[in-house]
């Protein structure tokens, strides 16, 4: 029983960091139609700056949290300015291109500024220990990154519910069109959705940090992950994504506790049985099937 | 959603094949030129480049040329080939170990398991068009890497796997010397293109760019565009299973690389700067990434992500029909034929993105 908290626990923490990320490309996914791969390398962008913001000015972990957003925030608004917006009149397909070409420019130029072994990163005091609930034994780590990544994510949730932004977000996610016809300007909108997707990108970067190996590679695998996260969810779908999120998480860590060898695999057979039996994702609208 | 290709373009130019000659040179002249011209630098190619080198860009030209048939022709962009590539060179590679088949059959057997791979992750991606089909397939791919990745006893993991024999019958200048197995392994590859261009020249061709520029037609029609899809897949699985297979034993070994995703980004970025829906092109950007691939490695600057990153978003910002297709446009207009147009894919012609 103890076990099985535990490894819950461990798995929903993981998922925090899925969960976060697929909620910016499931969020950039639906006002612009992009798809963006370089999505896993903002992950890792995020956790080099914080790293690299330590090592500098000795920026602690809790400034960085709030400061590495926004520099991820304004490097997506550039992107989107600069690049992406050239290409979203055509098919979704070249910026999928284009933004698969950006990841490999982004990933190789970590790489030589700092090296394939990983930059050091020390976890804050309060964060390393462990908490006892009843006679479990808990990482605080752990459940700090998932009550973190659930208050954000209620956070974006009431934006989208309860404000005339999130009105508007949703609506041109469900019916772009219609929206437009409707009189609402859509286009104002996509250079910030852009940022602010790429910001959850960097926010789970800076998450992972202290937790994960900081490589110029950390991102290559996650993005793989992330888009079975998405197809799992319903590329469309905001709520789809942060539950496929968890719930992806949750396979990853009772897989490694009791099939190490195929808990990678278990991710992609999981993914495979939704294809067959809802092809729109578990939360996606069938009409995009 | 249609395919990120010149649709219109493709379609009057395949309609037309034998239309009238105009310019100083008939249009099947034009065609036998190039096809003779093709055939005498895929022959001098290693007097020129350093053999192994050589034997590179064939196996990549064929990779290209397999996924131009699926994205150029049926509009369906697979992020995944390096399952079928890597796969097959695997089997390939185990087969001329442990069984000590010389190597074309090695090569065909790769080649059919790649094919009976593909069948299921065919039937599975179809479910799904444009963007999904790319990212579905990419999932699956990595689905295979783990598994290789983790069957270590037999695939040597991370290692790779070491020491894979290019037996040729007894003829020891082929399996000893790279020069002469290029000369022996370049029938399989013309073999594969040729195959590729037959496809596409066909009834079934014709009914793969139906499927691709409408969708919804061409169900109407009654053709079963799915069954369509997964077949071209598998074709285009295969094609890619005989050039993996032939670029692993050219090597000697199998690396882990050859089914990571990044390799199946690679054969994406050749073909798209090649120019979508050509072949030719696929040949073309074959050439031009693996010698300046090599080049860059020799010359000891890490970081070819960085290259052939920025030549990608050049590419799509700017070249979005390749090099094959932007020339073939201004050969176009100086010899008077109507140009091409841009390809422009934003009219949603398939079932939802």
């Amino acid at each position: 029983m103890n076990e099985i908290l535990q490894y819950t626990v461990q798995g929903l923490a993981a998922g925090s960091f899925y969960a976060l990320a697929a909620l910016g490309l499931a969020i950039i996914f639906g006002v612009l139609g992009v798809v963006n791969f370089a999505h896993g390398a903002c992950y890792m962008l995020g956790a080099v700056t914080a790293a690299v913001l330590l090592d500098l000015v000795g920026m602690n972990f809790w400034v960085a949290l709030l400061v590495v957003p926004v520099l991820m925030f304004v490097f997506g608004v550039l992107l989107e300015r600069l690049l992406v917006s050239r290409l979203t009149a055509l098919d979704p397909l070249y910026n999928f291109l284009l933004t698969f070409g950006l990841s490999l420019l982004l990933v190789d130029l970590v790489k030589r500024q700092y090296g394939v072994s990983g930059l050091p990163y020390t976890r804050p005091e309060i964060l390393t220990g462990q908490l006892s609930v009843g006679d479990v034994r808990l990482p605080t780590y752990q459940v700090f990154v998932l009550v973190f990544s659930l208050l954000v994510c209620l956070g974006v949730w009431l934006l989208m519910t309860r404000t005339r932004i999130g009105m508007i977000v949703r609506a041109s996610t469900e019916k772009s069109e219609l929206t437009r016809a409707l009189g609402v300007d859509v286009s104002r909108w996509v250079t910030p959705v852009f940022g602010f997707g790429i910001a959850l990108a960097g926010l789970a970067g800076v998450l992972a940090a202290p937790f994960r190996a900081i490589t110029a590679d950390m991102g290559s695998s996650f993005i793989i992950i992330l888009f079975a996260v998405v197809v799992i969810g319903g590329l469309g779908s905001i709520v789809g994504a942060v539950v496929a999120g968890f719930l992806v998480g949750l396979v990853e860590a009772f897989g490694q506790a009791y099939a190490p060898t195929l808990s990678q695999i278990v991710i992609f057979v999981l993914m495979a049985v939704v294809i067959l039996i809802r092809p729109a994702g578990l939360f996606g609208r069938e009409e995009n099937a | 959603m249609s395919a990120p290709t010149q649709t219109t373009a493709r379609g009057a130019a395949a309609s037309s094949p034998d239309a009238a000659p105009r310019g100083f040179l008939g249009r099947s002249t034009r065609r036998w030129l190039l096809l003779a011209a093709g055939l005498v630098l895929a022959l001098v190619l290693p007097w020129v480049i350093y053999p192994p080198v050589a034997m590179d860009i064939a196996a990549w030209a064929l990779f290209a040329v397999a996924l131009d048939l699926l994205l150029g022709y049926a509009g369906l962009l697979s992020f995944g080939h390096a399952a079928f590539w890597g796969g097959s060179a695997y089997v390939a590679g185990l087969t001329a170990v442990h069984w000590g088949l010389p190597f074309p059959l090695a090569v065909l057997v790769g080649a059919v398991f790649a094919m009976a791979l593909a069948w299921p992750i065919g039937m599975l991606s179809v479910r799904r068009s444009g963007i999904y089909f790319a990212m579905v397939t990419l999932a699956f791919a990595q689905m295979l890497f783990f598994v290789v990745n983790q069957w270590r006893g037999l695939t040597g993991g991370e290692n790779g796997l070491q020491g894979v024999p290019a037996g040729f019958f007894g003829v020891e200048a082929v399996e000893r010397e790279a020069f002469w197995f290029y000369y022996a392994a370049l029938p399989m590859i013309i073999g594969g293109m040729w195959l590729a261009w037959r496809v596409v020249h066909s009834p079934f061709g014709r009914v793969l760019v139906a499927t691709r520029d409408n969708p919804a037609r061409a169900r109407a029609l009654g053709y079963d565009v799915d069954r369509y899809r997964v077949m071209v897949f598998v074709i285009s699985a295969g094609l890619a299973g005989v050039a993996g297979g032939l670029f692993a034993i050219s090597h000697g070994f199998v690396s882990l690389q050859e089914v990571a995703w990044q390799t199946s980004g690679k054969v994406v970025l050749i073909t798209v700067l090649g120019g979508i829906g050509t072949l030719w092109g696929a040949i073309v950007g074959a050439v031009v990434i693996v010698i300046l691939e090599d080049q860059l490695a020799s010359s000891g600057f890490d970081g070819i992500g960085i290259i052939t990153g920025s030549v990608f978003i050049i590419v799509v910002l700017l070249f979005r029909r390749g090099v094959w297709g932007t020339v073939a446009d201004a050969v176009a207009r100086r010899t008077g034929r109507r140009p091409a147009d841009e390809a422009v894919g934003a009219a949603d012609g398939e079932d939802g993105r």
